[in-house]
C-alpha cells in the first residue's frame, strides 16, 4: 500500500499530456464540495449555496459540452457581484458566518475559473477550509464523523486530480485517499495531544454561543418546575470516581438556595461569596466526582449536599451555593468533592431573620397551624416531625398535574387541594417552618438521575429538578428536610417516572410500548449517552488543564514548551521514520543498480532522448542506438550492465558503474 | 536484431534455441508478413499452452496451425467444428470387436501431438467442453478408462469473432485455458503483394520440412519454468496487474491465474530469444495476447480489449 502511495506521488518525468478539467475530475470537485456544503444549508443564506450550485453546475456544463472556463473577465465580474451581495448582506467579510458565506461563493468561483491542476487543488483545499468552518457551528460526534467522510472523498479527489485519467478505478481511489488518512491520523493525534490548549474552547465565538436558557429558574413559583419535570433535555452528567457511588437517597444536587418570599414565589438572598472552600464540620467518607455541565447560561453549578471543594473559576457562598465565575455557556467540566455527612453549623443573625423572614399578613392559615403546633410542641425537631407527619398522613398528592391554585397559594394548597409537585410541597413546608419560628431556607437542584452502566456515570436530566428545604435545629445546623419524600417515597429512591407513572408525553400518545422495546431503547439511549459523553469529555473537553494533567502523567511539564516541542517533533519524526521505513523495507540491492540507470536516462533525458517510464531498458538502448549511433554501444554496454544485475543474475555492480560513467561522458 | 548485442546469450551446454529460430524463419516465408504472430505461437507451444486464433475467415488461421505442425515436426489432426460434431467425434469413440468379443476403443482425432480445432465457436457447448476438458487434462476418459494424449500435446483452435452468425461464443472460463489469443489481421500491402505473386500457399506447405525434433522441442520446454526471473521483474508484473484491477473501464482485473500465464509466456519469449532471464520487454511483448482475452470491457458492446488498448496500458504501467 505503501509502495502505491510513493509510486502516485513520484512525479512523472516524462512530460505526459497537459493537465486536463475532464468532467470526471470536475464532478469529483463538485461533489465533495457539495457534501462539505450540506450541513451549511440553513446557516448559510440560501441563495450562496445556489449561486454555488450555480456556478459549479455552469462549469460542469462547460465542460461537458467540451468548452473550457468562462473567460477571465466573466469570471471577475460574477467574482465581485458576488462579494457585493456577501457584503451587503453581512456588512463585513470577517465573522463566522459571513467569512463562511464569502467562503462558499468562493469555492463556486474557483470552480468556474477552473483550468489547470492548480486551480483544482486551490478549490479543493478551499473544500478542506469548509471542513474546518463546520466544527465552527456543530462539535458532536455526528458531525466528526461525517467530516470524516467528507475528508476522505476529498483526498480521493485530489487522488484523482493528481493521477492520469483513468488509472484509477472509484475503489483504488478511496481506497488510497484512506490510507493516506490513516497514515496521517498519528500524526494528527500527536499535535492534539501535545500542541499546546487554548483556554477556553477553541470553536465557541461568544456572539455565537448564546443559547436559549434552560434548567432551574433563580426564583421558584408554583409550577416552574413542575414545567421542567416535563423536558427529557440532560443537565448535567456525573461521573464518581474512588468507587463510591451513593445510593439515589443520598443524591441531592443543590443548586440555587433561596431565602425570600412574597408569598408565592422564593427567591435568592443576600450571601456572601469567595473562592475558598466553605467551613463545614466534614464527617464521614467524602464522595469524588466530575460534573460535564451542559451549558445552562447562569453562573450556578451543581454539587452534591455537602459540597467541600470549589472548583476553578469559581466561588462559593455562605449557603453552600456553587457559583461559576461566567455564566456557563459552553459545555463545562469540574471535579469536586462533597461530604454526605458533614454538617453546616453557620447562622449569622442577618441569616436568621431572613430565614424566619415571611410576608407580613400572608398565608393566615398556615400560621395558625403553625402557632397551633407550636403550643403543643416545644421540640423544634419534633415539630418538624409533625409537619412531615401532617404531609403524610392528610391526603395529599403527589403530581404533575396539579390544580390552579387560588388566592393564598400556601392556604389553599395545604388546606384545599392538596395537589402537587415538590415545589409545592418544599414552599409550604417552609412557611410552616417558618411560621413556627424555626429557620428555614428552600434549596432548590436536582434529584436522582439516570444511572449509565455501559458508560458508568449519572445523567441528570431537567425532569430531575427537585426542590427541598433546610432548617436551622439548635445543635445539628443545617438539616435537610424533604417534604417530597414523606409524600412520594419512591420519588426519592426510585426517580420522577416511577413517582408518576403515566406522566404527561406518554399519557398523551396513549401507547405503552412493551417492555423489551422500552428496554432495548433504554440501552441504545445509554450506548449514544455515553459515547457523546466520552467525546465531549476526551475530545471537545481536551483542555489546558486536562492537557496538563495528561502530560504529567507522561512526566512532561505542559509549561515546559521547549520539551513538549522536542517531544512532539520527535514522536511525529519517528512516526514518518516508520512509515517510510515500511515503505523502503522492499529497496534491495538491485535497487542501487537501479538508480545509477535513472542517472544515466536524467543524462540522457538532457540530451533529448528522454525514456518514457514504461519504456524497457533494451528498448531505449534500441531507440538510442537509431536516433544518436554515436552513443549507441556506450549506451548499449551500461544497459547490458543494468539488465544483468536487475533482471539476470549476474553482473556486478562496479561493472555498471563504470558503464554508466562511460556513457554520461559521451 | 541490431548489430549491437544487447541481450546476453544464455549459458553454453543448455539445449539451443537455434532450430526454433530456423522454424519461425521457415514458417514466416509461408505466412507472408506474419513473423510476429508466427514467434507468438511458438512461444506459446514452447510455454506449453494452448492457442486460440481469432479473426475473420481468409487471412490464414489454418493456414498458421499447418505450418507450425509442419515445422516443428509434430503430428497433426484437424477437426472441424460444426454445430453437429458430437464430443464422441473428438475423443473417439469404443466399438464391438466381433471377433475378440471386446470393445475396442478406436481415438479420436484428439490423440494428435498437435490438434487444429477449426472454427471451435460453431460446436455446441457440449462439444467444446469435451476438447476444453482433454486440453486441460491432457488426457480422455471413455468408458470409465482414462488414455493420456501423446506429448507434447498441443492445441490450436481458430474461431471467428463471436459476433457472426451461428456460433456459440466460448464462456470466459473456458477461454482461459487458452494461454494466448492471437489475431492474425490482414497483411500489409507488400506482404499481400507477394501473396498475390506467389505460389499457392498449399504447395508451399507440402514443401516445409521439419526444423525440430520432438525430442528437441520437449528439452526446451522443459526450461521454461527454469528461466530467471527476479524481483524487480515481479514488481513490474505485480504492477501490471494491480493496474489491470484498479483500471477504469475493465470488469475485473487480472485473476491470479492470468498472472502466471503471463509470466510463463513470457518466459518462454525469453527463452525463444536466447535469454535464460525475463526482462520487461519479453512482459510487454507477450501481454497483448495472454490478456487480451482474459480482460473485459465494463462496457459490453464498445471495442474489445486488443492489442492497441493493451499498449496503452502497457504505457501506463511504468516499469519499477
Amino acid at each position: 500500500m505503501i509502495g502505491r502511495l510513493r509510486r502516485a506521488r513520484r512525479p512523472r518525468p516524462a512530460p505526459g499530456p497537459a493537465w486536463q478539467p475532464t468532467v470526471e475530475r470536475l464532478a469529483w470537485l463538485v461533489g465533495s464540495l457539495a457534501l462539505v456544503l450540506v450541513p451549511h444549508l440553513g446557516r448559510v443564506p440560501l441563495w450562496a449555496i445556489l449561486g454555488f450550485a450555480l456556478l459549479a453546475g455552469w462549469r460542469l456544463l462547460a465542460a461537458e459540452r467540451g468548452r473550457g472556463a468562462p473567460s477571465r473577465w466573466m469570471v471577475g465580474l460574477v467574482s465581485a457581484g458576488l462579494l457585493a451581495a456577501v457584503f451587503l448582506r453581512f456588512g463585513t467579510l470577517l465573522g463566522r458566518d459571513a467569512g463562511v458565506t464569502m467562503l462558499v461563493v468562493l469555492a463556486g468561483m474557483k470552480l468556474l475559473e477552473t483550468r489547470g491542476s492548480r486551480d483544482a487543488y486551490i478549490a479543493l483545499f478551499l473544500g478542506y477550509f469548509l471542513v474546518v468552518t463546520n466544527f465552527l457551528y456543530s462539535q458532536s460526534i455526528v458531525t466528526g464523523l461525517y467530516m470524516l467522510v467528507v475528508t476522505l472523498v476529498m483526498t480521493a479527489t485530489l487522488v484523482g486530480i493528481a493521477a492520469p485519467p483513468g488509472t484509477l478505478a472509484v475503489r483504488p481511489r478511496l481506497r488510497l485517499a484512506a490510507v493516506m488518512l490513516l497514515q496521517a491520523t498519528p500524526i494528527a493525534v500527536l499535535l492534539f495531544v501535545l500542541v499546546p490548549r487554548l483556554p477556553g474552547p477553541l470553536w465557541g465565538l461568544p456572539k455565537d454561543a448564546f443559547g436559549a436558557t434552560s434548567g432551574l429558574d433563580e426564583t421558584m413559583s408554583p409550577g416552574n418546575i413542575t414545567q421542567l419535570s416535563l423536558s427529557d433535555e440532560v443537565a448535567f452528567r456525573v461521573t464518581f470516581e474512588g468507587g463510591r457511588r451513593p445510593p439515589p437517597s443520598e443524591l441531592y444536587w443543590r443548586g440555587p438556595v433561596l431565602w425570600t418570599t412574597d408569598g408565592r414565589t422564593w427567591g435568592p438572598g443576600a450571601v456572601d461569596r469567595s473562592p475558598r472552600p466553605p467551613a463545614i464540620e466534614r464527617n464521614g467518607a467524602p464522595v469524588d466526582y466530575v460534573v460535564t455541565l451542559e451549558p445552562h447560561q447562569r453562573r450556578w453549578l451543581f454539587a452534591l449536599d455537602l459540597p467541600a471543594t470549589v472548583p476553578a473559576d469559581a466561588l462559593i457562598s455562605d449557603d453552600l451555593q456553587v457559583r461559576s465565575v461566567r455564566p456557563v455557556r459552553e459545555r463545562m467540566l469540574y471535579r469536586m468533592r462533597s461530604y454526605p455527612d458533614a454538617r453546616d453549623l453557620r447562622l449569622g443573625p442577618l441569616q436568621r431573620a431572613s430565614a424566619l423572614e415571611l410576608p407580613a399578613g400572608a398565608h393566615p392559615r398556615t400560621r395558625a397551624l403553625a402557632l397551633q403546633w407550636r403550643t403543643e410542641t416545644a421540640d423544634e425537631r419534633a415539630l418538624v416531625e409533625r409537619a412531615l407527619a401532617y404531609f403524610r398522613d392528610e391526603p395529599f398528592f403527589y403530581t404533575l398535574q396539579p390544580p390552579l391554585l387560588e388566592g393564598d397559594t400556601v392556604d389553599a394548597f395545604l388546606f384545599e387541594t392538596r395537589r402537587g409537585f415538590c415545589e409545592y410541597f418544599s414552599a409550604a413546608f417552609a412557611v410552616l417552618m417558618r411560621a413556627a419560628g424555626i429557620p428555614t431556607r428552600v434549596v432548590t437542584g436536582y434529584q436522582g438521575g439516570e444511572y449509565n452502566p455501559l458508560g458508568d456515570y449519572l445523567i441528570v436530566r431537567s425532569r430531575d429538578a427537585h426542590a427541598w428545604a433546610e432548617v436551622w435545629l439548635e445543635g445539628e445546623g443545617w438539616v435537610r428536610i424533604d417534604p417530597t419524600a414523606a409524600v412520594s417515597p419512591s420519588r426519592i429512591e426510585m426517580g420522577v417516572d416511577a413517582a408518576i407513572p403515566q406522566r404527561l408525553g406518554r399519557a398523551a400518545l396513549a401507547l405503552e410500548p412493551s417492555e423489551p422495546v422500552q428496554r432495548m431503547w433504554r440501552n441504545l439511549r445509554h450506548a449514544w449517552d455515553a459515547m457523546s459523553t466520552s467525546w465531549n469529555r476526551w475530545v471537545l473537553g481536551y483542555g489546558p488543564a486536562t492537557q496538563r494533567l495528561l502530560l504529567g502523567r507522561l512526566g512532561l511539564d505542559a509549561d515546559d514548551y521547549l520539551a513538549v516541542g522536542a517531544v512532539l517533533v520527535g514522536a511525529i519524526g519517528s512516526v514518518m521514520l516508520t512509515i517510510a521505513l515500511v515503505g523502503f523495507r522492499r529497496r534491495r540491492p538491485s535497487d542501487a543498480a537501479r538508480a545509477l540507470y535513472d542517472r544515466l536516462c536524467a543524462r540522457l533525458a538532457r540530451d533529448g532522448l528522454v525514456r518514457a517510464p514504461s519504456e524497457g531498458p533494451t528498448d531505449f538502448a534500441r531507440r538510442v542506438a537509431r536516433d544518436r549511433p554515436a552513443l549507441a554501444e556506450p549506451v548499449a554496454a551500461a544497459t547490458r550492465a543494468y539488465v544483468a544485475l536487475r533482471y539476470g543474475f549476474g553482473g556486478d555492480l562496479a561493472t555498471l558503474e563504470r558503464e554508466v560513467a562511460r556513457a554520461m561522458r559521451g | 536484431m541490431s548489430a549491437i548485442r544487447l541481450n546476453p546469450s544464455r549459458a553454453p551446454g543448455k539445449p539451443s534455441v537455434g532450430p526454433l529460430e530456423q522454424a519461425v524463419a521457415a514458417a514466416s516465408e509461408v505466412l507472408l508478413g506474419k513473423e510476429r504472430a508466427v514467434r507468438l505461437a511458438v512461444a506459446c507451444i514452447l510455454a506449453d499452452g494452448h492457442l486460440l486464433i481469432e479473426d475473420v475467415p481468409g487471412v490464414g488461421k489454418t493456414t498458421l496451425a499447418q505450418v507450425l505442425g509442419a515445422v516443428l515436426g509434430l503430428s497433426m489432426r484437424r477437426i472441424q467444428f460444426t454445430s453437429d460434431l458430437l464430443p464422441a467425434d473428438i475423443v473417439g469413440v469404443s466399438i464391438y470387436d466381433r471377433d475378440t468379443g471386446a470393445f475396442r476403443f478406436n481415438p479420436g482425432p484428439v490423440f494428435a501431438q498437435l490438434v487444429l480445432a477449426d472454427e471451435v465457436n460453431r460446436a455446441t457447448p457440449k462439444t467444446q467442453s469435451a476438447l476444453l476438458e482433454a486440453m486441460e487434462e491432457r488426457q480422455v476418459t471413455q468408458d470409465g478408462e482414462s488414455r493420456r494424449l501423446p506429448e507434447p500435446f498441443f492445441v490450436i483452435a481458430t474461431q471467428n469473432p463471436t459476433h457472426q452468425i451461428g456460433t456459440f461464443p466460448l464462456p470466459e472460463s473456458q477461454l482461459d485455458r487458452f494461454l494466448m489469443r492471437l489475431e492474425l489481421g490482414y497483411p500489409d500491402r507488400a506482404a499481400e503483394r507477394a501473396l498475390l505473386r506467389g505460389r499457392d500457399r498449399r504447395e508451399l506447405l507440402a514443401d516445409l520440412a521439419p526444423r525440430v525434433t520432438v525430442d528437441a522441442l520437449r528439452a526446451l520446454q522443459q526450461e521454461v519454468p527454469g528461466v530467471g526471473v527476479s524481483e524487480a521483474l515481479l514488481d513490474y508484473v505485480q504492477a501490471i496487474i494491480e493496474h489491470t484491477r484498479n483500471a477504469v473501464g475493465l470488469r475485473e482485473g487480472l485473476s491470479p491465474r492470468g498472472g502466471l500465464a503471463l509470466l510463463r509466456a513470457a518466459k518462454a519469449w525469453a527463452l525463444l530469444h536466447g535469454r535464460d532471464h525475463v526482462v520487461p520487454e519479453d512482459v510487454q511483448a507477450v501481454l497483448p495476447s495472454v490478456v487480451g482475452h482474459r480482460l473485459h470491457p465494463i462496457d459490453e458492446h464498445g471495442p474489445r480489449i486488443d492489442s492497441a488498448s493493451v499498449a496503452r496500458l502497457i504505457e501506463r504501467v511504468p516499469i519499477p
